[in-house]
């Protein structure tokens, strides 16, 4: 069974959604982002999300942009994003690591390689951005043979009659975009994800997780009340920015505030087991 | 622009990210024939105007088509909006000029196709200026609409296919040709089309006295004066 699938499984049975966190790999230096990677887990990350830097992140608000930017000024490339992937797997073996990213750097890498490479190194899961389903074929295939799930993604704007055909070819579990727009820009309101979730659910077994705009623990238990997943993204990348020195720089308590605020949220969502 | 590093496709991201967070009421136009489908196929077809006339125009005129048709190529749209109307007449040589910039091997550059390799971004698979990571990187010209680190993905095929050529002219024979082109027609082109002006220059005496070269001069280069006073040591 996939890392992924046994996670879900297993919070299914615990009553309670999962927190993912994310990290852009690189931000702002390798050894920083390893030690927030590694540090998740155990601040309460039940997945999690790795950003592959690219030039151009098209569906990035400007905090993960900024933070692609530092990271890419760091010597970020998708197989040292794989590399940070192989060191986190020889001490943890069951948090899902998903990446997320676009789809030139995969090209560049070569698809077939890449999705070995991947699965080897220990990644769980992959999200292209910018790839369509309608050319979902040039690595799902690939994916699938190295057992990696593809996650896709659905926004409002994916109506019932292409909802189905989005799901079509998703494993693991299914991102669904909260609002029309880019990461870390709105939040959606309670009452839009109570009506957008069952939507889905009509559509699919899979678990589904929340992004864009989940930014606060409260709004993360939120998401997991109605879904089975929160993603936070650019609420913790402001909080390692805003920990940065003048010249870009880590601090001493840049990774303790970040994996704090991981600490944060993971409370607000398991609270929702005694609560419920 | 203020995001990225505040050049063209950095701007082409953020229309991106405009429309989607809009795209109830907001609709998404690119001024080349660059992008996701369908709208790379919609600037074709709306600039091929320029070819069609032209191709009536030429027969009216001599009896006969070119046998170049020329055209400077950013993205592509003016080069695209030529060519179409010319694609299946097999005898008519179509050449497109990319921005060689600082030269087509000093890194600093506009020609995507002689330089770039197949990659995707901005909703279209076409050739890229990458490196071997897959990063964008910037494109340099002294043309500002040339600067761009793609081209629209008909062109692409079009090269593919063999069917049209790609050449590249630099900075400074652009600027050359910017000077001849004024001097002796009291025409001012635009930097963009003083491109294509410089590698007429260079076919031109090759050719046959009585052969026809079509190009298309889509733009005037008041807007580059500046550019061009700066670069030849002028001041304004």
């Amino acid at each position: 069974m996939s890392r992924i699938k046994a996670t879900f499984d297993a919070l299914k049975h615990e009553g309670r959604g999962a927190l993912i966190p994310f990290l852009e790999a690189y931000d702002p230096d390798a050894a920083t982002s390893m030690a927030i990677l590694e540090g998740m887990p155990s601040a309460g990350a039940d997945l999690i999300e790795i950003g592959v830097p690219f030039t151009d992140p098209m569906a990035d608000g400007p905090t993960i942009q900024a933070a692609g930017r530092r990271a890419l000024k760091a010597g970020a490339t998708l197989s040292r994003t794989l590399a940070m992937v192989h060191d986190f797997r020889q001490e943890n073996d069951t948090t899902p690591i998903v990446l997320m990213g676009y789809l030139n750097p995969i090209l560049a890498y070569d698809p077939a390689r890449f999705c070995l490479d991947a699965a080897c190194a220990g990644v769980d899961g992959l999200i292209v951005v910018d790839l369509p389903t309608e050319e979902a074929d040039l690595l799902a295939g690939h994916a699938a043979e190295n057992g990696l799930d593809m996650i896709r993604l659905v926004a409002p704007t994916t109506d019932d009659e292409r909802l189905p055909i989005v799901l079509k070819g998703c494993s693991g579990f299914v991102y669904y975009v909260s609002i029309t727009g880019v990461t870390g820009t709105r939040t959606a309101t309670a009452g839009e994800l109570a009506a957008a979730i069952p939507r889905i659910r009509a559509v699919t077994d899979l678990p589904i997780a929340v992004g864009f705009g989940v930014r606060t623990p409260a709004q993360a238990a939120a998401a997991v009340r109605v879904a089975d997943g929160a993603v936070v993204a650019s609420a913790l990348i402001d909080t390692l920015a805003n920990s940065l020195d003048e010249a870009g720089r880590a601090r001493p308590d840049t990774v303790r505030r970040v994996l704090d605020q991981v600490r944060d949220l993971a409370d607000a969502v398991r609270a929702r087991v005694t609560t419920a | 622009m203020t995001t990225g590093a505040g050049t063209l496709k950095d701007a082409m991201n953020e229309a991106m990210r405009d429309w989607v967070a809009n795209v109830h009421d907001t609709y998404f136009l690119l001024g080349t024939v660059a992008g996701p489908h369908p709208y790379h196929a919609m600037v074709r077809d709306f600039q091929s105007v320029i070819g069609i006339e032209a191709r009536a125009q030429i027969l009216e005129a001599e009896g006969r088509l070119p046998d170049v048709v020329i055209a400077s190529v950013g993205g592509g749209s003016n080069a695209m909006g030529i060519f179409h109307p010319f694609l299946d007449d097999p005898g008519v040589r179509l050449i497109g000029v990319e921005a060689a910039g600082r030269g087509l091997d000093s890194g600093e550059t506009a020609a995507s196709i002689e330089r770039g390799k197949p990659g995707v971004l901005h909703g279209n698979r076409t050739y890229l200026l990458q490196d071997d990571d897959g990063q964008i990187t910037e494109a340099h010209s002294i043309s500002a609409g040339l600067d761009y680190p793609g081209i629209g993905p008909e062109h692409a095929w079009l090269h593919d296919i063999g069917r049209t050529e790609y050449v590249g002219i630099t900075d400074d024979e652009a600027l050359e040709a910017f000077q001849l082109c004024s001097r002796a027609e009291g025409i001012i082109p635009a930097l963009e089309c003083a491109h294509a002006l410089a590698h007429i220059q260079k076919i031109a005496p090759t050719m046959a006295p009585d052969q026809i070269i079509l190009m298309n001069l889509s733009g005037r280069g008041d807007k580059d004066i500046f550019t061009v006073a700066a670069h030849l040591g002028v001041k304004l």
